[in-house]
């Protein structure tokens, strides 16, 4: 079975962002970019489930500018097979990459694909959702557990109450919650057979899909600033400033 | 005025919340709101949804399929319900059904998903968070039908009494035959709900074990309150996933908020940062938890939980 594995070029989430003064968006000039750390998960997902022999094959594809082909070469190096760049610049949102990642999948034909639970930039949580409904597949999202059957998945899901598992029929869709797994790091030596894997580029035109967006973001602003407070010196003095000063107890 | 279609959030036997936080944001849009609750034998539901203030007519489907609430299942439901029905939005709470459900609602009705807005400016555009709640979008949809998801704690809960809506019966689809439910391991607590609590007491790596949370369920019994957790005290198995409190967990805003052993990474404050009070207790005066914290108290916190447990309970 061939796995596909989609993969976001994000703003590392150890950086503070920056609002534009302008407020027409976040400043993304020499910030450090990393791969979005759900979809590094669901590529260890890919791997495991290759090291154990039930994938063949994994396809890694970004959708995004040039620079993506970094955040594709990790991937590689962690040890995916082959990477295909979907060269696109701007906002690419989930309805579009979906429509990109469907096209994919009617030229490759993976039986499982792997997608991270949330892009932590725009934190939309979407795209596998809406990849699963435009191929008609079974979808389970926030997995916390995945065990590959002959012809179906089970998949362990964090939901709101604790867990919940489903069975879906391949091909299906699957989404990376942090609990999945931890991932590795790539080593040296796989860091450089990297380079030398595959890593095609097509335009969501060949694709032919359209992806324009189809929200207009009128503005970015900064959230209200929480003023920090005080230290206080011992629980006492904590028990009566809930009570007399922030008076919630 | 197109109509608003909110799908109800429930287990068969009673209505979420989040569904009235759902209506509250339905409401702020214009256009009469209906409820539409997708079940097995869930007339429960469907009658107190009927009761909420402000909703014009509840949609019952009764089918078999719906038992789990799977979104393959679901989706075709909505699409055929919204296309039927002419409605202009489709709106749920960003819990873990609606989060897993909107989006391929939103796909197979070829529009853009909103997940997670904060607020309602008007029927076509709506603020929400981005980068971990450090950046509002305020983002506006030109696409016939707006599919939304409302974060619960931006919107006040709708009266649950005083309605008095119409229940009406719709055919089910049945079942898509793609994916089917298995099993559910379920978080049982006899406290107040972490989304839904007045206090929330949560505890991080600091705690060191599991065995030593019962030392914040002291604390949190005390004061009526939910427990949650950090990532880190998640991971390390101290606590059941959904305790997680975050970016990427639950999102709360409780009038009373105490993080102990927690270190304020910018993930765990995307999700309490809204707290009315916050309480951090961390033996590091640096972290950064206290750049936030109205109360700030540097100790080690295996002296000072239980003496704040004992202080309470000196007060009552
Ligand atoms: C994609 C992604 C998503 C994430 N989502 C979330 C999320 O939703 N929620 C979340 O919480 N995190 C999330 N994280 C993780 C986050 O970045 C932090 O790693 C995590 O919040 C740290 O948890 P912590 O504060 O418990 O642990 P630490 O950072 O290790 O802090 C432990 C703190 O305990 C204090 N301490 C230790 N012993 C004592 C003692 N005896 N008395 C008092 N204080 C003590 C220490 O001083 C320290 O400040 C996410 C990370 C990523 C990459
Ligand atoms: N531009 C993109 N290129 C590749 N994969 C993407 C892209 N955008 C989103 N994804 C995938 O979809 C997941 C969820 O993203 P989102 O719906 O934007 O939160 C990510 O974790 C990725 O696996």
């Amino acid at each position: 079975m061939k796995v596909l594995v989609p993969v976001k070029r994000v703003v590392d989430y150890n950086v503070k962002i920056r609002v534009k003064a302008d407020g027409s968006g976040v400043e993304t000039a020499n910030v450090k970019m990393s791969m979005n750390p759900f979809d590094e998960i669901a590529v260890e997902e890919a791997v495991r489930l290759k090291e154990a022999g039930k994938a063949t094959e994994i396809v890694v594809v970004s959708v995004g500018p040039a620079q993506a082909q970094e955040t594709l070469r990790t991937a590689l190096a962690m040890g995916a097979d082959r990477a295909i760049l979907v060269q696109a610049e701007g906002t690419t949102e989930p309805l579009a990459v979906a429509k990109v990642l469907k096209a994919l999948v009617e030229k490759e034909a993976p039986g499982l694909v792997i997608l991270g639970k949330q892009a932590i930039d725009d934190d939309c949580n979407q795209t596998g959702q809406m990849l699963a409904a435009l191929l008609g597949w079974g979808q389970g999202t926030f997995a916390s557990k995945l065990v590959a059957g002959d012809g179906k998945v089970a998949v362990t899901r964090e939901i709101d109450g604790g867990l919940e598992t489903v069975e879906l029929k391949l091909p299906a869709v699957v989404t990376a919650d942090l609990r999945l797994n931890e991932p590795r790091y790539a080593s040296l030596p796989n860091i450089m057979k990297a380079k030398k894997k595959p890593l095609e580029t097509v335009t969501p035109d060949a694709l032919g899909v359209d992806v324009r967006p189809r929200l207009k973001t009128l503005k970015v602003t900064e959230p209200p600033k929480r003023q920090a407070g005080i230290k206080v010196p011992d629980v006492a003095t904590l028990v009566d400033k809930l009570k007399t000063e922030a008076r919630v107890i | 005025m197109a109509n608003i279609l909110v799908i109800a959030d429930h287990d068969g036997a009673s209505l979420k919340p989040a569904t009235l936080n759902a209506v509250t944001a339905a409401s702020k849009i214009g256009g009469d709101i209906h409820i539409l609750v997708a079940g097995k034998g869930a007339q429960g539901p469907a009658e107190a949804a009927s009761k909420v203030a402000g909703v014009a007519k509840v949609l019952l489907a009764d089918d078999a399929a719906y038992e789990h609430q799977l979104p393959e299942d679901v989706a075709p439901l909505v699409v055929s319900t919204v296309k039927g029905g002419g409605y202009g939005h489709v709106l749920a709470g960003a819990t873990s059904v609606g989060k897993n459900l909107l989006p391929r609602v939103a796909a197979l009705l070829d529009v853009a998903a909103i997940s997670d807005i904060t607020a309602v400016q008007s029927a076509d555009t709506f603020e929400r968070p981005i980068y971990a709640g450090n950046a509002i979008a305020t983002v506006q949809s030109s696409d016939a039908v707006k599919v939304v998801t409302v974060r619960t704690t931006a919107f006040e809960t709708a009266a649950a009494e005083g309605g008095s809506a119409s229940v009406e019966q719709v055919a089910g689809a049945g079942a898509a035959g793609l994916s089917s439910f298995v099993s559910a391991e379920l978080t049982k607590s006899e406290r107040p709900e972490l989304t839904a609590a007045r206090v929330v007491v949560s505890g991080g790596r600091g705690m060191q074990s599991g065995e030593n949370f019962p030392l914040l369920e002291a604390l949190a019994d005390k004061l009526g309150a939910a427990v949650g957790a950090s990532r880190a005290a998640v991971d390390a198995g101290f606590v059941p996933n959904d305790y997680q409190v975050g970016q990427t967990g639950k999102i709360v805003a409780p009038e009373l908020y105490i993080a102990v052993g927690i270190s304020g990474a910018i993930q765990h404050l995307a999700g309490m940062k809204d707290s009315k009070v916050i309480v951090a207790i961390n033996k590091d005066e640096e972290a950064p938890i206290f750049q936030v914290a109205d109360y700030g108290l540097v100790a080690d916190l295996f002296k000072a939980v239980p003496e704040l447990t004992a202080e309470l309970e000196k007060a009552r």
